[in-house]
């Protein structure tokens, strides 16, 4: 067990150290990086001062252990455009990021549990074609054009929800509705596969045998095993909710951490960019890592496998 | 975006057809996904032909004109003007074009590096299949929109860019699975017989792996072609993909957004449904491919 996790902590090593080198060398060597690391219309001698105080005139090496190092210790830069510490800009815009992952992933499992349960015990029925169709509807339709169908909906015409901004309840509602169809089309086809898995086992058989009602051998032998696979997904998808929102952040105005990439997108403010990619990226590393020793935990046929 | 989507059990009712029917008249071909998209291949060729006018140039004179079954509507302008007065029907058409030439070869930049280093990682192994395996599992992990929006951010937009762009992002699921079907495809017996017979490794490569790839990679071609169609419209909606004025659906979206309030839904709700459409029958069609081309990637 312990080697095991040692040699998942060293891959995980390993990406952490892939990702920077992908994000230093994308940075450094698509065009000049001046034009990106100082502010826009910035003079030519600001530019060369910039150019001596990033270093950039050293050697690629050099330049990216000072890359490294200044991230180790938490310094991921200055917003051109708030003028504060990127880092600080990150945290007052992660507990609403949190927020709208919480509920959409709520309203996910809400919608993806109960349809899989229902699609698998009845295959090829009614509610297994329509809850495909309700999968692949949220698979396909771009995020943008549910919400501003919604919108279009809710806020136009029957006037019930607020189109956009943050602040209570009802504010949430849409963008996590949008950003949770997407995740309950996946946690649906999740459910209903590992449900027909634990259909076919032995143990429920086995209920059955002994004459169990019907929705007992369901809602008791079968769904808690059926789950396990379920909630692991629902764990990571959790955090990648957090890093993927970005559009649905943008339609409804949501002062998350999507909202922040876009706004460091539109006022060219490369160092907020940067460092949601690169604090993304780790997170969503560091849940992987960690399903991966939860997995190995529960089953030890995974860890002596590899 | 990394999401993982478990195994679609249900495909594995759908039987083979039996081979003499004819390959578009076997059991559950999706003819309507396909003529949609025959239809918008079509549209986008003849662009120049079908569109009533510019869509480029407007007139302010004309602006916010609603569809033709509208009060105030006219034949003139179908699906009604824009916030600049341009024709949004032909905008649309236009559209079609940018759609179709930046998702079909984004999707090809991807297969080809993809297939290319699946390819080479499965069958060389060693140092080159860990560098290209670790490569793959930390792209990956980056959500792909995040990703795009990233690159997208350093080199600039445009429609050259956002191909690459996509092609970068979207490669690594390729690798995967194709260095899957390699790995087990090396064990084969006309495999080693290629080896025992001294072929080379780069003409086993080229000879007797890509042709048994090549299956795989058009079904997950098609598949990405849905995803990567939702990301360019997604970069456009951003202000980060096809530069304005170019008319892009997704663009079309982002511009229309600010009259939605006031009840041009026009704006919205047309290059919307254009991107639905595509994106649904790409998205079915691949899904049948999957299961009719390649039984192994039913469970993809």
């Amino acid at each position: 067990m312990k080697q095991y996790i040692i040699r998942r902590a060293g891959y995980s090593l390993l990406s952490l150290f892939l990702l920077s080198l992908t994000i230093f060398l994308f940075v450094r060597v698509t065009g000049d990086p001046t034009a990106l690391l100082t502010e826009p219309g910035a003079s030519a001698d600001d530019i060369e001062a910039m150019r001596h105080q990033f270093g950039l005139d050293q050697p690629l090496w050099v330049q990216y252990w000072h890359f490294i190092a200044s991230f180790l210790t938490g310094d991921l830069g200055q917003s051109f455009y708030y003028r504060t510490p990127v880092l600080d800009l990150y945290f007052q815009r992660l507990p609403n990021s949190l927020l709208l992952a919480a509920v959409a992933m709520a309203l996910s499992l809400l919608i993806g549990i109960p349809s899989g349960i229902l699609a698998a015990v009845r295959v090829d029925r009614f509610w297994d074609s329509a809850g495909k169709i309700f999968a692949l509807l949220g698979l396909s339709l771009p995020q943008f054009w549910v919400g501003l169908v919604l919108i279009l909906v809710f806020s136009v015409y029957l006037g019930w929800l607020p189109s956009s901004g943050s602040g209570t309840f009802l504010h949430l509602l849409m963008p996590a509705f949008t950003l949770g169809w997407y995740f309950a089309a996946a946690h649906m086809r999740m459910t209903r596969s590992s449900m027909l898995e634990v259909l076919g086992s032995e143990y429920v058989k086995l209920a059955r045998l002994k004459g169990l009602p019907e929705a007992l051998v369901i809602g008791k032998h079968a769904l808690k095993n059926a789950l396990i696979p379920v909630v692991t997904l629902a764990g990571i998808n959790l955090v990648v909710m957090i890093n993927v929102a970005v559009v649905v952040e943008t339609v409804f105005a949501w002062p998350g951490i999507g909202r922040l990439l876009y706004e460091g997108v539109t006022f060219r403010d490369f160092p907020v960019v940067q460092a949601v990619v690169v604090i993304g990226g780790s997170m969503i590393i560091m849940v992987n890592f960690l399903v991966d020793i939860l997995y190995a935990l529960i089953d030890p046929r995974i860890r002596l496998e590899s | 975006m990394t999401v993982i989507t478990p195994p679609e059990t249900a495909t594995l009712a759908a039987g083979p057809a039996a081979p003499s029917t004819a390959f578009w008249r076997s059991r559950g071909f999706p003819l309507i996904p396909v003529a949609i998209l025959l239809f918008i291949a079509f549209v986008a060729v003849f662009a120049d032909v079908l569109a009533p006018h510019d869509p480029q140039i407007g007139s302010l004179a004309r602006r916010f004109r609603p569809p033709v079954w509208q009060e105030g509507g006219s034949w003139a302008y179908l699906l009604g003007t824009d916030h600049v007065g341009r024709d949004v029907l032909s905008r649309l058409i236009f559209g079609a074009r940018v759609s179709m030439i930046v998702g079909v070869t984004a999707v090809l930049v991807a297969g080809v590096i993809g297939t290319l280093l699946g390819i080479l990682s499965g069958y060389l192994g060693g140092w080159a299949d860990q560098v290209v395996m670790r490569v793959t599992d930390t792209w990956l992990a980056l959500p792909a929109l995040t990703f795009a929006i990233f690159l997208a951010a350093i080199v600039g937009p445009s429609e050259l860019n956002i191909i690459l762009i996509l092609g970068l992002v979207y490669w690594t699921r390729y690798a995967r699975v194709i260095r899957g079907e390699v790995l087990s495809l090396k064990q084969r017996e006309f495999v080693r017989l290629a080896i025992v017979a001294g072929c080379s490794k780069r003409i086993i490569m080229w000879r007797h792996i890509l042709p048994n790839v090549i299956n795989s990679a058009i079904v997950l071609a098609t598949l990405m072609l849905g995803v990567v169609i939702v990301t360019e419209a997604s970069l456009s909606f951003l202000g980060v993909g096809v530069p304005p004025p170019k008319p892009a659906w997704g663009l079309m979206m982002a511009d229309g957004k600010k009259g939605l309030m006031v009840g041009y839904w026009w704006l919205t709700v047309f290059p919307g449904i254009c991107i639905m459409l595509m994106v649904l029958s790409a998205n079915l069609l691949g899904d049948w491919l999957r299961v009719k081309l390649d039984p192994q990637l039913r469970q993809l």
